[in-house]
């Protein structure tokens, strides 16, 4: 894998209501192999959320450089989808039009998105379901609506921000095997924010462990896992292994 | 329909007969005088009698009502959207808007009548005048609530600043805006009706002056039920409207 993506000596500070300066990241540096999932794994609070809107180009970090194929991010990218963790659909918008969306803004909404867009959510198994409004659909549902609209525009890196953080644990398991398909037809960078070790280790190339704020790498895992993944893995030895590491890197385990 | 929705429907008429039949026992059995207070069914039958006059006077209110109400959408929108979008504006002109609207409509009535005459234009005036601040409150409250995820996602794509105002902000400001809209018509009703207190040839609040004056209580408390079915309408057909236009808000719900 060829290198896609350097973050270095990322440093962010806030200015705090009292005026004082507010201390988020420290120092984060890696780099995010062509076609990798890297996850940033850290506890809550921990500057996680405010690197990937760094890398997102939605925040400009303090010091440091982001570059994302060959262009320093300072603003948000073209070739960038991103997912939140609250699902951010348009309730007055049908389930197709907030996953044409993007292409909207792109001014590209045209058959062809339209196809596209109706490949993606027979994909994530929402066919049928183009005219409902996001009121109508779980949360889970939800969720894949906002993935589909995340891929529509075919990103070359995808964001993802604790996506499935407020799901429940069966449709978290099965979001993540969707999201590994998903991946693996389309080729995409993931860049994935969470605070869930296994899922940390289930998903990722590699796992960028964050510190308690202000955040410096605590770790940095390759997994090494072959995929695609299964759900048995998740009880093998390895797996095991590599979240006990992931713990003594967040400092919950010995 | 269920039990629940059939006693929703039928415990405000029953309400409504209750206070009726104490009112027409209590005119009846006491023999009050017609002219202080008329009997319910002496306000049914001039209401029957003189259907041709409530009926030639009602229309000259309904379009004051309507028109004041159509002007005040028509500038109080456009208004919201520079106070919403502008803070310079926004410090400047809220002030004033506030100032405005404490002053007493009944207080300013006569001076409108100098200014734009004794037809429909000054009634016009006044139902604006009353229907125009919450509008503009209402809706540049919801175009400032706009959530911020949605805000961020705009910006992840790289929208324009025309298109968060199109695609986002005022959609997501919609159900503020009806709202605005429901108090501001009702509100219409009432300085259409102020104006013509103040002097008029026409309308159902001259025709209730005029029957007052002539001690024809029964048709001026005619004239009252009337203008009461007129404001309920008006607020009826908003509804409607928000019905349609926001079929989101129901689905799903029903």
């Amino acid at each position: 894998m060829s290198a896609f993506g350097h973050f270095k000596d990322v440093h962010q500070e806030f200015v705090r209501s009292d005026g004082g300066a507010l201390l988020a990241i420290d120092t984060i540096s890696f780099d995010l192999p062509k076609g990798a999932l890297v996850t940033l794994l850290g506890p809550s609070g921990c500057g996680k959320t405010t690197f990937l809107k760094i890398a997102a180009g939605l925040l400009r970090a303090t010091r440091g450089t982001v570059c994302i194929n060959g262009v320093e991010v300072i603003e948000p990218q073209p070739d960038f989808g991103i997912a939140f963790q609250q699902s951010n659909l348009m309730p007055w918008r049908s389930v197709i039009r907030n996953v044409l969306f993007p292409m909207e803004i792109r001014r590209e909404a045209g058959r062809a998105a339209h196809a596209r867009a109706m490949e993606l959510l027979a994909l994530v198994g929402l066919t049928g379901f183009e005219r409902a409004y996001p009121g109508e659909l779980s949360g889970g549902m939800q969720q894949r609506v906002a993935l589909c609209r995340a891929l529509i525009h075919r990103p070359r890196l995808l964001l993802m921000d604790e996506p499935f953080g407020a799901l429940d644990e069966l449709t978290r398991m099965e979001m993540q095997d969707l999201l590994l398909d998903i991946r693996g037809r389309t080729g995409a960078t993931v860049l994935f924010v969470t605070h869930s070790i296994s899922e940390a280790v289930y998903l990722s190339d590699a796992v960028v462990v964050f510190s308690k704020r202000p955040a410096v790498v605590a770790d940095h895992i390759e997994v090494g896992l072959p995929y695609p993944r299964r759900p048995e893995m998740r009880y093998s030895g390895e797996f095991t292994a590599l979240e006990h590491r992931a713990g003594r890197a967040l400092g919950i385990a010995q | 329909m269920s039990a629940d929705a059939v006693r929703r429907a039928l415990y405000p008429l029953l309400g409504i007969a209750v206070i009726l039949l104490v009112w027409q026992g209590y005119t009846r059995l006491l023999g009050v005088s017609r002219i202080v207070l008329p009997s319910p069914s002496d306000i049914l039958m001039a209401s029957i009698e003189r259907y041709d006059l409530l009926l030639r006077e009602t229309w000259p209110t309904v379009l004051e009502s309507v028109a004041g109400f159509a002007l005040a959408v028509a500038i109080g929108i456009p208004l919201a959207v520079v106070v919403a979008s502008s803070r310079a504006l926004s410090l400047m002109l809220y002030p004033v808007l506030v100032a405005t609207q404490s002053v007493p409509k009944v207080a300013i009535a006569p001076i409108i009548l100098v200014w734009f005459g004794l037809g429909i234009e000054s009634k016009l005036a006044l139902a604006f005048l009353v229907a125009f601040f919450p509008i503009v409150v209402d809706t540049a409250t919801g175009l400032q609530a706009t959530p911020a995820g949605l805000i961020e996602l705009a910006r992840a794509l790289r929208a324009s600043r025309l298109q968060v105002f199109a695609k986002v902000r005022f959609p997501a400001a919609l159900p503020f805006i009806f709202s605005g809209a429901k108090v501001a018509v009702t509100l219409a009703v009432i300085g259409a009706v102020i104006g013509e207190f103040v002097g008029s040839v026409s309308g159902l609040g001259n025709l209730l002056l005029t029957a007052n004056s002539q001690l024809e209580s029964a048709l001026a408390w005619a004239a009252l039920v009337w203008l009461s079915v007129v404001g309920i309408l008006l607020f009826a057909a908003v509804a409607l409207a928000q019905r349609l236009l926001m079929p989101w808000a129901t689905a799903g719900h029903g």
